[in-house]
Parts: structure tokens; C-alpha cells; sequence
């Protein structure tokens, strides 16, 4: 980890992203106590995967500013709206500096270490929708100013998608302004369902934390577990079993067949195509039966555990696998017969919402989303774990970048996974399920990064321990933010159906973009 | 004319739990009596409203996709006629919080109840609307839903099965039948 | 075949002696108006409850099963509910609108139901420009859905309003040539003077390719009108929440469910009078023996045989595609539906001068 002076760090981090860093992983806002507040960046260049951490700090509690990143990568703008909101530092040049999860009348910043929770009761009072925001400027002189920016116009047809609304799957609330059909502006509000995970965890043992991870993907719960506890395991240099491996990678698989066959789902719904929904959750049961029989879990398992796994796999594991697999793929064909090869369906996805690989790239839109756009970015590639270095298997990319292409990589990526399965199920290795690990896990001092391909892109975890049993801080690289910032991008100038289209193929689930 | 205990067409009364809290509200529906026509009428709608119970499409995280998955194929819950599930709180008669209630999302979820028209029902899904389950002391996190609205059934879970949430919807209609229309008021909000 | 009109004569006569003209054929009125709305409801429930297991079959799925022997009084269950279920009073809506939108639009429903012919010499409203008035008032509902949308005050619902405003305008007009073209096969507009024309054959046989044409356009165009799937654009559930009818509640919102479903009906019976022969057994020529057996099947079940026949095509449409988008039900309409209509009709104009049909 690199430190550099705040004063220098926009000068050298636009220097890295001229020599090729094009893809900013991760900023994640700290709390360094004494020492000040300041960013991490993670950053990687896409054409050779080198990875470089960039860390900044000020010493200005009261009036933290720091240069914004904004310019050099897009992915910077959600993230600094969300370390502005949780640590309340001031990025200077950067267009939009509301708060991204919290109230606008919220006191304080919760992710510093002296916040007073006292101040922020449960407030009734309906939240105002605020048509302006503010930057912050730097002027020559060195000060800083603040300008107030407009968002909507007051004569603007302005209406207002979410939080409750059927297609935006879950929480989420987007602000459109419409001309007619055509969407003008697009304007995300997130927050809805923040709650706070990485904040509780500072305050949870290593084992405690394990149990949220599960909760903020829900569709990708087996794999977010297992990023933390890779990292984990990293940090403690604790090597699990070819057994424990092999499981790990099965469930995984089967996980992102599980959400793909989901994606499928409610896109269908979104369509309209209700009779889809059904197929794909008649499927979906079979695989959350055969969860249920391992894990004890359907759609939460709680399955991983530092060093290993919770159980040893149920005796008819292999061969419920093996039966599911048999099972699906007849099925996937029965799915392109009833919606792929429909003529709406064609008629409503292809061409819509496109999103160019540079810009994928900048937002750091990762998953099927980015490989639909021609950005081979699946960490299982980049930075082999488990046993994907060791099994076979494509990585589905795309050039088109519209909706089509998104939804057909998902689909494709389901036959990847089974493929996978198949590699590995009938060679499970015998051997523990579960290292020994002492009864309080402390972790050492250091910073950590360890991260894996989720069902909806790259979801990292970032631990920074100062050797406690807790850790100092906890930041889940969320795989939904950055396919939300996409949003504005894509969908202006598409009707609002086509928002529906596109929310549905890029495939977020709310609770991991608000942690 | 006399009000019966609550039943559910072909499970056994005692398969049930809370049976107590039910028979305290018949004793209580008992007590003035009710007139046989009215109670007859009572009766119909009551009929009419239990087993009609459209809930409105909310679902805030996990316990949602479980909601939908009783929606689905295997466990339909259109067996029970709640299959009409309304994105429009107008036209909803339950409301099903499934899912962590933020701070943010509080007044929201307020607001959605206050649009629903009467009558109307709440269902508390999973550990973190009950009580704010895993995340109870968070920052932005609502502890129970049953702070901001009256909640008549509570599912426990994280997220609660299927079954379970059938089982929640089943005792929900067991609720309904036990109210009254035209013969008076019974469950009258406890004044503070 | 048996002859329902000997019934209403028979009726008409017994009350004209012993009541002057005036009071009796009031009091028939009278009769027939509660008929009319008892048939529309009990249609309407039919037609719900169909619906709901209709659905249930495609999605592998049981459907109402609770409620009476395989769910049988479950829309009785939702009737009830929705009769003493709150109306809301939107504020900043316009009252007056906003209360007589729903009442238009199963107006409109119930005067295009009343057109059609259930059986020989059942007809209620049956005159030489039937088709006429049937597509005159059938699109009167427009207007209410417009009124809805306009006077809830919400944007989803004037979207809704919009969409559906533009959609059905538009339809109507393939609507109407495809009916037209049947009419220059048939040079009436009276419905059951088409029925009886179709008493050695059904339109769909004798008219051959431009008629097998304007019934497949009947059936896009008739599905767009009822705003059901894949036209289901004004109440879109997955854009607009509920559509035009976001803000309505209770029996207000249930009129407009009503009558969604009964246009449905509407329309496949229309389809079936005009395009299948209405109450008209199934004849074929010079199977006399067959033909005996199928007089004896009475008109209606003929009628409600080959109208639920058709509600069950166009609810295969309905769980089957997915949703189109506004910009592309126009083009659809304007592009591709309105030009093979215009020249169906000329196609089918040339049979009609050449006497190519049957």
C-alpha cells in the first residue's frame, strides 16, 4: 500500500490511469482515528490485471477535503457520494455531493469512530425531494467554495419510480424526468434498505460477521461468505482442504445458477411474460432443495466458516447434483423456446440500453454486465481461487452491450456452471471440512483485499485489522453500486419501459448496493 | 347467536398454535351476544374477507424473494385466493413487510399503509421486521415495524420458509373471521 | 333449432291481457335490464375465475383450491370483499370525474354486451346497424379509462391514460376493418341476420383467406381494445404500478376489473358470432345425419362453446408474450395491421364481385 499526500494524489493517481489503470476496484473511505480521515483506492488495469493500492489521508477532522476522482474514473462518483456520506469528507470537483444512502437530514457521519447515534432518532416526517444539490469548488487561490447546482427544473414532468414499485426489485427509487416516453434525466436514490452492515461489523467478532454477508447479496449469499472468509483466511494464513475447496466451488456454482435462473425470472416478470416467472422458480426450488439438504439454509445458508464449512456435504449430495443437472439442461431449451426466441422479446431487449466497454469499464460495472460489453472481467479468470484454476471453463463476453447481450450471457453462464459442476462433483476429495481454528479469531494487523466472482460481478472485501478480534474496518466492494451508477448513462433517451428492461437485465439486488 | 371457534377448511383446529389469543377474542365477541341476522351477515363478510386477501407487492430484501417463492409453482399460494398480488396500495388488503425496515424507509412504509383502504392487515415477515433481527443494532435500522404500524401476525424467520409464511397467511384469515361489521366493533385500538 | 323469441312473445302477450301496451313493454324493460346485469355479472365471475385457472394450468400451478370444491366460489369471496371495501377519496383529484370514470367504462361494457346474439331469437339489442352501434359504444369505455387517468391526479395514472388513449383509438381501426370486411361478405349489419347467413357455413369457411386474415387482425386488434397482455400497456404492472386505475379502490376498482374481463368476453364473442357462426351449429354439407345431431345441441351452448373457445386463445396470448412497448404496438398498428387490413378488404371485395367465396 502506497501513501501519498493529499495535495499530490490527484496528480499521481491521473498519471496511473494514463499508464493503463483503468478500472477502479474499490475507494473505500477510512477512519484512521489520530492520524485523520482519508481513501483507499484499489485500482487494476484491465489489459494486464496488476493491482495497486493507493492510500490518502488528511488530518483535517473538522473540514476533510479531499481532490475528487471523478474525471479519471465514473465508478469514483457513487463512490465518493458514499464515503462523503459516511465519513463527511468533501470531495472538491466532484459534481454531486449529496448523500447517497442516508437523509439529507441526518446529523453527522456514522462511520466515524466519535459519531453520536443520539442525534438521529427515528424520524416520521416524509423525506422532501430535493431538486438542487451542491459542489465544492476549488478556486485559485487554494479556498473552497460551495455551489449549488439544479437537478430538475420546476416545470419538468418528474416522476418517481420506487421505493415501492414492482420492478425495481426491492427498494430502490429512481427520480425520471420524462419527455413524453423519453427519459431526460434519470436520478437514483439509494438507502432505502441501508443498514449499516459495515458499520455492525466493527463491532462484531470475525466469526459474527460471517452471518451479514449472507444478507447482503442474498442470491449470491454462498459466494459473499466466501470472500470474507478468503480474505480472512488470507490475513490468518489458515489453508483449507482440497475437500473444503471443492465444496466451496460446487456451491458457489450452483448459487450463480440459482441467481441466473432468478434474473430470468424477474426479468420475465418485468416483461410481462408472467408464465417465464413461474418456470424459473419452479427450477430455482430444486436447487434450494438441494441447499437445504447440506446447509440446513435455502435462501440464506450460512454455509462457510473460516477454515472451511459448516457441515459435511448430505450423503445424496452428488447424486441430487448430478440429477439437477440432467434435469436443467432440457429445461434451459424449454426457456429459449417460451421467452429468447420470442419476437417481443426480441423486440424489447435487443438494441436497448447500451452500455460501451470503456464506459463498463470506468464505472466498473463488473458480471454479466461488463461482459456483455465486451470486458472480460470475471475475477474467476483474473484471479483464480478455489478450484477455478484447475477446471475448464469459457468466459462468456459479448460485444453488443445491450439488453439482449446481457441476458444471454447469464444464460449461457448457467451451462458454464453446470460444466463446472460436472468437472468437479465426482472427484470430491476426501479430507476434513473444517480446519481447526483457535476460539477467538484475531486477525493480524494489516489491510487485506480478497475477492470473488459473485452471480452479479466482483464482490471484494476489503479488511483492515489493527489485530483485535474485531475488525477496525470492514468494506464490501458491492457489486449492484456500480451497475446502479450505470444507470443514468444508459437509459437516457430510452422510454420508460426500456428502464424497466435494462433495471432487469443489469440485474442488481438493492440490499448489496446499500449494505 | 353464538360465534364460532375460528377453523381452516381440512387442518385440525389443534395443528394451530396461539389458539389461546383467538378464543380470548371469541369470549370477547361472546360477551354482548350479537344479533342473528347481523351475526349471519358478520359472518359472509367475514367469509369474503378472509379468503380474499390480496397483498400488496413490498419487499424490502431476502424475506421478498421467499415471498415470491410462495407465489411460485411449488407452494401457490393462489390456493388460498391471495394469488391477486396488487402493486397498488389502493387496492391491497394486506400489506407483508418482508424485510429489514430502514430509517429512511420508515415514513415510506408509514405512508403505504396510510394509502391502503380499509380494512387492512399487517404481516410482520422474518427476524428483522419482528424485531430488527441480525441487524437490530444498527444505526438505520428500524427494531420491529410493529413501532410505526399495528401488526396482526408476526412469520419468524430469516428468511422464514414458505411454509411458514402459509402458515402466517392461514392465521391471518383465522383473524379476519373473528371480527365484526355491522354487529358493533370488537379489537378497538387500545387508547394511550 | 329451438326459437327463443317464441318465449319473449309468449311473455309479451300474456302481459298485454291484462296491461295496456305502455306498462307491459316497461316492465319487459324492466326484466330484461336485471337480465342483462345478472348475465353481465355472472359472466364476469365465470370469466374471473377462468382466468385465475387458466393461468394456473400454463404456470404449473393449482390455482383457487380453497374456496368451495376446486375453488370454485372464490371470486364470491372477492366479490364480497371488494362490495365493503373502502372507497378513497383522493384530495386534489377532480370528484366529479373521478367517480364517473369507472361508470362509464362498464357502461360502455354493458351496452356492447347487450348486442350480442346468445341464441336464436335472444338478442336484446338487435337492430340493422349492429355492428355499428356494438363498436360505437364498445369504445365509449375509452373515455372513462381518459377521465380516470386524467382525474386521479398521478402521473402513473395519466401515462396510463395516455398510453391507452393512443392504443385503443388506434385499434379500433383494424377492429374496424376487419369487421368490415365480413360486412361486405355479408352486405348486413344486423348481428343476427349475419348469424342467420352463416347457416350453411361460417364466415371463417366462406370467406376463406380474407376472412381466416381479418379474424387473426380481429383477435390482435380485439386483445389491444380489452388492454390485456401483450397490450397491457396502460396498466403495465411492472412500470405504471396499476396503471389508470393506480388510485382507485374498492367496488371502484372493481368495476374496472369487471369490465376488463367482460370485454374480454365481448370481444371473443363477437369473434365467434361474426367470424364462427355465433349460435349457428357446425353444418357440413351432405353429412345430413351430423347435422340432425348438431341441431339438437341448443344456440347458446353453440354460442358460449365457441366464445370461451376464443377467451382461451386470447388468455394463451395473454401468459404467453411478453409486454410490448408503446412505440412498438403503434408501429404494429399503423405500420403493419391498418395496410393488410385495407387490403384484405380489397382482396375480399374482388371475391365478393367475382362470387370467388363459397
Amino acid at each position: 500500500m502506497i501513501t501519498i499526500e493529499p495535495e499530490k494524489i490527484h496528480k499521481a493517481l491521473s498519471d496511473l490511469r494514463a499508464e493503463g489503470y483503468d478500472f477502479l476496484r474499490s475507494l473505500t473511505g477510512m477512519d484512521w482515528g489520530e492520524e485523520g480521515l482519508g481513501v483507499v483506492y484499489h485500482l487494476e488495469k484491465t489489459t494486464t490485471g496488476e493491482n495497486k493500492v493507493i492510500k490518502t489521508i488528511t488530518a483535517n477532522r473538522e473540514n476533510p477535503e479531499l481532490p475528487s476522482v471523478c474525471d479519471l474514473w465514473k465508478a469514483a462518483e457513487f463512490n465518493e457520494r458514499e464515503a462523503y456520506d459516511f465519513f463527511g469528507i468533501h470531495f472538491i470537483g466532484h459534481p454531486d455531493m449529496r448523500r447517497l444512502y442516508l437523509r439529507e437530514d441526518w446529523v453527522g457521519h456514522p462511520f466515524r469512530k466519535d459519531y453520536d447515534d443520539s442525534l438521529n432518532p427515528l424520524r416520521m416526517t416524509n423525506e422532501e425531494p430535493d431538486d438542487v444539490t451542491h459542489h465544492y469548488e476549488e478556486l485559485p487561490d487554494g479556498s473552497v467554495i460551495e455551489k449549488r447546482d439544479v437537478l430538475f427544473d420546476e416545470d419538468e414532468y418528474i416522476i418517481n419510480i420506487g421505493p415501492q414499485h414492482p420492478a425495481t426489485h426491492g427498494v430502490l427509487r429512481f427520480r425520471v424526468s420524462l419527455e413524453g416516453e423519453i427519459i431526460k434525466k434519470l436520478d437514483v436514490h439509494c438507502g432505502y434498505i441501508h443498514r449499516g452492515v459495515e458499520k455492525m461489523c466493527e463491532s462484531l467478532t470475525y466469526p459474527q460477521t460471517l452471518a451479514l454477508t449472507d444478507r447482503l447479496d442474498y442470491l449470491g449469499a454462498h459466494q459473499n461468505r466466501h470472500a470474507l472468509c478468503m480474505c480472512i483466511e488470507k490475513a490468518m494464513g489458515i489453508e483449507v482442504s482440497d475437500r473444503v475447496q471443492y465444496i466451496r466451488t460446487i456451491m458457489d456454482e450452483l448459487q450463480r445458477i440459482d441467481s441466473h435462473l432468478l434474473f430470468f425470472s424477474c426479468l420475465c416478470m418485468d416483461l410481462g411474460a408472467l408464465t417465464a416467472f413461474f418456470y424459473g422458480f419452479r427450477d430455482r426450488e430444486k436447487i434450494l432443495d438441494i441447499f437445504e439438504a447440506t446447509t440446513g439454509g435455502r435462501l440464506i445458508q450460512n454455509y462457510n466458516t473460516i477454515g472451511g464449512v459448516q457441515y459435511d456435504i448430505a450423503p445424496d449430495f452428488v447424486q441430487k447434483v448430478k440429477e439437477f443437472i440432467a434435469y436443467l439442461r432440457p429445461m434451459l431449451k424449454e426457456y429459449h423456446e417460451v421467452f429468447t426466441g420470442n419476437v417481443i422479446a426480441h423486440g424489447r431487449l435487443d438494441g436497448v440500453g447500451i452500455l460501451s466497454r470503456e464506459d463498463a469499464i470506468s464505472f466498473g460495472a463488473t458480471g454479466g454486465t461488463g461482459r456483455a460489453s465486451g470486458w472480460a472481467c470475471d475475477v474467476r479468470k483474473r484471479h483464480p481461487y478455489a478450484m477455478y484454476g484447475k477446471v475448464d471453463f469459457k468466459e462468456i463476453v459479448r460485444t453488443e452491450g445491450d439488453c439482449f447481450a446481457r441476458y444471454m450471457v447469464r444464460m449461457e453462464e448457467i451451462l458454464e456452471s453446470m460444466h463446472i459442476i460436472e468437472q468437479l462433483i465426482d472427484n470430491i476429495p476426501e479430507g476434513p471440512f473444517q480446519e481447526k481454528t483457535k476460539a477467538i479469531i484475531k486477525v493480524p494487523e494489516g489491510s487485506y483485499y480478497a475477492a470473488v466472482e459473485g452471480s452479479r460481478g466482483e464482490f471484494g472485501v476489503f479488511l483492515e485489522s489493527r489485530g483485535d478480534k474485531h475488525p477496525y474496518r470492514l468494506k464490501f466492494r458491492s457489486t449492484g453500486l456500480p451497475l446502479v451508477s450505470i444507470m443514468e448513462t444508459v437509459c437516457r433517451g430510452a422510454k420508460i419501459a426500456d428502464l424497466i428492461a435494462i433495471g432487469g437485465t443489469v440485474d442488481y439486488v438493492v440490499p448489496d448496493i446499500d449494505r | 347467536m353464538e360465534i364460532k371457534k375460528p377453523t381452516i377448511k381440512s387442518i385440525p383446529y389443534e395443528e394451530f398454535k396461539n389458539n389461546e389469543y383467538l378464543e380470548d377474542m371469541v369470549k370477547q365477541l361472546n360477551e354482548n351476544g350479537a344479533n342473528v341476522w347481523m351475526g349471519c351477515m358478520d359472518d359472509l363478510i367475514n367469509w369474503g374477507r378472509s379468503n380474499s386477501l390480496w397483498p400488496l407487492t413490498f419487499a424490502t430484501s431476502c424475506c421478498g424473494i421467499e415471498f415470491m417463492a410462495v407465489g411460485a409453482a411449488r407452494y401457490d399460494f393462489a390456493r388460498f385466493g391471495f394469488e391477486v398480488a396488487r402493486a397498488s396500495p389502493r387496492q391491497a388488503d394486506m400489506i407483508m413487510v418482508a424485510g429489514t425496515i430502514t430509517h429512511k424507509m420508515a415514513p415510506v412504509l408509514k405512508r403505504l399503509y396510510d394509502q391502503m383502504a380499509d380494512p387492512k392487515y399487517v404481516i410482520a415477515v422474518g427476524g428483522c421486521a419482528i424485531s430488527g433481527g441480525p441487524f437490530k443494532k444498527s444505526y438505520h435500522v428500524l427494531n420491529g415495524v410493529d413501532k410505526i404500524l399495528p401488526v396482526d401476525v408476526y412469520i419468524p424467520g430469516c428468511p422464514p420458509r414458505p411454509e411458514a409464511l402459509l402458515y402466517g397467511m392461514m392465521q391471518l384469515q383465522r383473524k379476519v373471521k373473528l371480527e365484526k361489521f355491522f354487529g358493533g366493533v370488537n379489537r378497538k385500538e387500545e387508547k394511550k | 333449432m329451438f326459437d327463443f323469441s317464441i318465449v319473449t312473445q309468449w311473455i309479451h302477450s300474456l302481459l298485454t291481457s291484462f296491461l295496456p301496451e305502455e306498462v307491459a313493454v316497461f316492465i319487459e324493460c324492466l326484466a330484461i335490464g336485471v337480465c342483462i346485469l345478472l348475465a353481465y355479472a355472472i359472466i364476469a365471475i365465470i370469466m374471473i375465475f377462468m382466468e385465475r385457472k387458466v393461468c394456473a394450468a400454463f404456470q404449473c400451478r393449482l390455482g383457487p383450491m380453497r374456496v368451495g370444491p376446486w375453488g370454485t366460489i372464490q371470486v364470491f369471496a372477492d366479490v364480497f370483499k371488494m362490495l365493503i371495501k373502502e372507497i378513497i377519496a383522493i384530495r386534489h383529484s377532480d370528484k366529479f370525474l373521478y367517480n364517473l370514470a369507472p361508470y362509464i367504462v362498464i357502461l360502455a361494457s354493458i351496452m356492447a354486451f347487450s348486442c350480442l346474439p346468445f341464441s336464436k331469437g335472444m338478442e336484446v339489442l338487435d337492430f340493422n346497424v349492429g355492428i355499428f352501434f356494438l363498436t360505437a359504444a364498445s369504445s365509449i369505455g375509452v373515455v372513462g379509462i381518459l377521465l380516470a387517468g386524467w382525474s386521479s391526479n398521478n402521473k402513473y395514472s395519466l401515462i396510463g391514460a395516455m398510453r391507452s388513449g393512443a392504443q385503443m383509438i388506434s385499434y379500433e381501426l383494424s377492429m374496424g376493418l376487419s369487421l368490415l370486411t365480413i360486412i361486405v361478405l355479408t352486405d348486413t349489419m344486423q348481428l343476427s341476420e349475419i348469424v342467420e347467413r352463416q347457416a350453411d357455413g361460417w364466415f371463417i369457411f366462406k370467406g376463406h383467406i380474407p376472412a381466416f386474415i381479418a379474424f387473426v387482425i380481429y383477435l390482435i386488434a380485439g386483445n389491444a381494445e380489452v388492454n390485456r397482455g401483450p397490450f397491457d400497456l396502460p396498466e403495465a404492472e411492472s412500470e405504471l404500478t396499476a396503471g389508470y386505475h393506480t388510485e382507485y379502490s374498492g367496488m371502484h376498482f372493481g368495476l374496472f376489473y369487471v369490465a376488463e374481463f367482460v370485454n374480454l368476453f365481448i370481444i371473443a364473442g363477437v369473434a365467434a358470432t361474426i367470424f364462427l357462426g355465433g349460435w349457428m351449429p357446425l353444418h357440413i354439407n351432405g353429412l345430413d345425419g351430423f347435422n340432425t345431431v348438431m341441431d339438437y345441441i341448443p344456440g347458446f351452448v353453440w354460442f358460449f362453446g365457441k366464445a370461451f373457445f376464443v377467451v382461451w386463445i386470447l388468455m394463451w396470448f395473454k401468459w404467453t408474450f411478453p409486454r410490448l412497448r408503446i412505440d412498438q404496438i403503434l408501429t404494429l398498428e399503423w405500420k403493419y395491421l391498418v395496410p393488410i387490413g385495407l387490403l384484405n378488404l380489397l382482396l375480399m371485395v374482388i371475391i365478393v364481385v367475382f362470387d370467388l367465396h363459397f
